[in-house]
């Protein structure tokens, strides 16, 4: 699937660039975002040091567990591929408390945490199993209960009311997510064994 | 009554990092006896190699999103797009945005700044835009960053799924925003 979407998109941007006279934007964008590429990752190095190092002491003197098993009856009938006392549970509720409370930068190590921790249990180690995929799906459809601060300095007063359309959104796109993460996971072209 | 939640959530928010960076190593300290220095350096040392093991996968999806970007096909799909969503009842001032929030998230901000110039924050334009950005995720990075975090290259159904519940999102901001505001 993503084979075809990435090269979809470079050759509808090839095409398009040369019908609109853009070609040339094209190819510095490409430059560009290669570079750019680099220096997100570089720039993740900090940040994700700091917390998979707080982390580490978190699970090591237990308070991971302890959250995950407060909290474990939603990732349990999210994720029942996943051994309820999988150490995955307790990164990935770390992961949706961050993401709700809008802490991207905690959130996305806790994330990564997850995801190798699903990693571990996965027996093809180059496709993506049903529980990265829910993972990933209720991920990109954002789970955020606060504004963003980027909203915020932007709309002004006005945030208050679009405090709640905000949620009713968030809501309604991340059950589709995790409706259709469902729903897919058995389709034969979307299967492990599938080409895609 | 809104106003003081919204307030006090977002006054909140900022003492939340502070407190899990000294709560953590308290709790740790204080109640299990932990080398908090020692534990907190063998952690972090996984920061260095989980972020270049993402480099080549954000390469490919980065690249092919900003040239698809620079190319101007977004504005080719907005007029495919534009007798369809007016059937539906879809802006079509907010459309560029609905197609960026999946792309990019500083393109998305940056087209959300435009909407609150162009008409005002108090525009229904702003706020359905607003709504928008926040109720969706830069669908297209976090599956680079998160699947090539531990080097998966068949991504199934992640996308299909993730670009749904995203038209879901902008739909919804729509329509929410039509009945509150409209």
């Amino acid at each position: 699937m993503l084979n075809y979407i990435w090269f979809g998109m470079m050759l509808i941007s090839v095409i398009a660039g040369i019908i609109t006279g853009r070609i040339d934007a094209v190819t510095e964008a490409a430059i560009g975002m290669a570079k750019t590429a680099v220096e997100i990752s570089i720039g993740l190095i900090g940040i994700m040091a700091l917390w998979l190092g707080i982390m580490k002491i978190a699970e090591a003197s237990g308070l991971i567990r302890i959250i995950a098993r407060a909290l474990k009856p939603i990732p349990i009938r999210l994720f029942p591929d996943v051994p309820a006392d999988h150490p995955a549970i307790g990164s990935i509720v770390l992961n949706m408390s961050a993401n709700m409370l809008g802490l991207g930068n905690a959130a996305t190590p806790l994330g990564l945490k997850a995801m190798e921790e699903l990693q571990e249990i996965n027996p093809r180690k180059d496709t993506a199993t049903n529980a990265m995929v829910m993972f990933l799906a209720i991920n990109t459809s954002s789970v955020q209960i606060i504004v963003p601060a980027t909203v915020v300095a932007l709309m002004g007063v006005t945030t208050s009311q679009i405090f709640i359309p905000t949620i009713l959104a968030t809501t309604a796109s991340t059950i589709t997510a995790i409706f259709m993460a469902r729903f897919l996971q058995n389709r034969k072209m979307f299967s492990v064994e599938s080409g895609s | 009554m809104i106003e003081s939640i919204v307030g006090s959530l977002n006054a909140g928010a900022k003492y939340i990092i502070p407190l899990l960076l000294v709560g953590i190593p308290f709790y740790a300290i204080s109640v299990k006896k932990i080398k908090v220095y020692e534990v907190f350096v063998e952690g972090a040392k996984d920061g260095f190699t989980i972020a270049v093991r993402i480099i080549p996968y954000l390469v490919a999806i980065l690249v092919a999103v900003g040239m698809f970007r620079a190319s101007g096909a977004l504005d080719l799909l907005l007029s495919l797009m534009a007798p369809l969503l007016n059937a539906i009842g879809f802006p079509p001032e907010n459309l560029p945005l609905a197609l960026m929030r999946p792309l990019s998230g500083s393109g998305s901000l940056g087209l959300l700044t435009d909407l609150v110039n162009e008409y005002g924050p108090d525009s229904l334009y702003a706020k359905i835009g607003a709504t928008m950005f926040g109720s969706s995720e830069t669908t297209f990075y976090v599956l680079a960053v998160y699947f090539g975090s531990v080097s998966i290259t068949r991504s199934r159904h992640a996308l299909v799924a993730g670009l749904t519940a995203d038209a879901v999102g902008a739909l919804s901001a729509v329509y929410i925003c039509k009945l509150m505001f409209g």
